[in-house]
């Protein structure tokens, strides 16, 4: 047997990555599932405001990050179920590779996930909800990218503490929510800024705290995704 | 010596605590602008105080587990994470009850009352979280894991608010105030450290008690009778 060098961490976390998008492309269910899911949440939303334009008009922003996180229970719970299948997770386990490795493969493969989603979702919610982005596509993607990166991060910690839990249905949403609402209300404020404008200049401040959010959980998931799944 | 201090707590902080509502109640005069009103401060500042240093002893208790697994620093966990949750529950109901009067309203976003209610949350999913673990091992890995989310995010959550809005009242200094309301404020605050203290010890015991119980083995089959039971 040839000794092999063992991969290293970026190395084995991209070949993560590249499994779980080729798992997904192969039945394409769960985008589906998540893009249907969040787009008749988008209508409920709008259905619950009542047909006032400029109320819808000015919630759009919150609503399409609520319409995100809700999907993204989806989307996390599912990157994990499949895991759990002929316990391809423990297979994952005992392959030499860094669990840390798996958990930046999984974390990036969920993050594309979302922002596929959201891309999708933008064009809905412009129309659904009379908006038009008044300071650039540009930044609104800059903003989305790091929206769904701040989700992907402790989603995909909470995602493997529910995955192997008695509830983990109920789990997911129930240890997730609270941690994100700092992200949710930085990525409302920076979107509600992006589309109707800036006129204080406080886009810089609520990207910085979005920033630092992901800077936080994608250390802390890199220190504490080994402890989680090891067994 | 133990258990003069540990059967003492009770009595000494049950004596302190009677002693301080009479302090808080009719000792120490009205405040000047809110009257009678700010006297629940000396029961709701010690509370969310107690919550606080409870979460830093769950904090604690949950990286001294991930660098050391022993059921000491578990039972500590669950025991901070739950006496947190108490205080915290009763320091944002005797705030919100103080709110009224004050502000006109019993809720508003103000940091410091959403923080800790999103805190509280936090701690509410991560006994949840507890609950549906059977392996112990596992559950207190998680629930570290848990545990220093947690902080993590009460930081960020508390910034997060605090740029979205604002009416908490600002802390006063020791210097800037009358000193019986010092003195009674210290008074309540060390009978709530006794009862803190004592509940957290309380719930520590009983923490390992039911480690041991779900480590221990099983209880051999009952020997079969010897001569015939039952005719």
């Amino acid at each position: 047997m040839s000794a092999r060098v063992r991969p290293g961490l970026l190395r084995s976390a991209l070949v993560v990555l590249r499994k779980d998008l080729l798992i997904e492309w192969r039945s394409r269910a769960r985008i589906n599932a998540l893009v249907f899911f969040a787009l008749s949440t988008l209508l409920l939303f709008s259905f619950a405001l009542g047909p006032d334009t400029r109320l819808l008009g000015r919630s759009a922003g919150g609503y399409l990050w609520l319409a995100i996180m809700f999907s993204s229970v989806l989307a996390l719970g599912e990157s994990f179920r499949v895991e759990s299948e002929n316990a391809a997770l423990d297979g994952l386990r005992l392959l030499p590779v860094d669990a840390r490795a798996i958990f930046l493969g999984k974390a990036t493969g969920n993050a594309a996930l979302l922002l596929l989603l959201s891309a999708v979702l933008v064009p809905v919610t412009l129309a659904v909800y009379d908006v038009r982005a008044l300071e650039g596509l540009p930044r609104l993607a800059g903003v989305l990218a790091l929206g769904c990166l701040a989700i992907s991060a402790p989603g995909t910690v909470y995602a493997a503490i529910a995955a192997q839990s008695r509830a983990r249905d109920v789990l997911l949403p129930l240890l997730l929510f609270p941690i994100l609402i700092p992200a949710l209300i930085s990525c409302s404020k920076a979107t509600t800024l992006v589309l109707h404008g800036d006129a204080m200049h406080e886009l810089g401040s609520w990207t910085g705290l979005l920033i630092g959010f992901n800077v936080a959980y994608w250390s802390l998931g890199v220190l504490l995704f080994p402890s989680v799944i090891e067994d | 010596m133990v258990k003069a201090i540990r059967y003492g707590l009770p009595v000494v902080g049950a004596l302190m605590m009677a002693s301080g509502s009479w302090l808080g109640l009719s000792w120490v005069p009205a405040e000047r602008d809110m009257g009678d009103v700010a006297r629940i401060m000396y029961v709701h500042v010690p509370a969310v105080w107690m919550m606080l240093l409870c979460s830093l002893l769950n904090f604690g208790a949950s990286l001294w587990y991930l660098f050391k697994a022993s059921w000491v620093a578990d039972a500590l966990a669950e025991a901070g994470a739950e006496i947190s949750l108490v205080f915290g529950t009763i320091g944002v109901l005797l705030g919100s009850i103080w709110a009224r009067p004050t502000w006109g309203v019993y809720w508003n976003w103000d940091p410091r009352l959403t923080s800790v209610t999103v805190m509280l949350v936090t701690y509410a999913g991560m006994m949840a979280a507890r609950r549906f673990e059977e392996d112990p091992d596992r559950r207190a890995r998680v629930s570290a894991v848990l545990g220093i989310l947690a902080a993590a995010s009460a930081v960020l959550v508390w910034f997060s608010v605090k740029w979205f809005n604002s009416l908490h009242q600002p802390q006063s200094s020791p210097s800037t105030t009358y000193p019986e309301l010092v003195l009674t404020l210290r008074w309540n605050s060390f009978a709530f450290l006794f009862i803190a203290a004592w509940f957290v010890w309380e719930r520590y015991d009983l923490a390992l008690a039911a480690r041991a119980g779900e480590l221990a083995p099983p209880e051999p089959p009952p020997a079969p009778a010897q001569q015939g039971g039952a005719a």
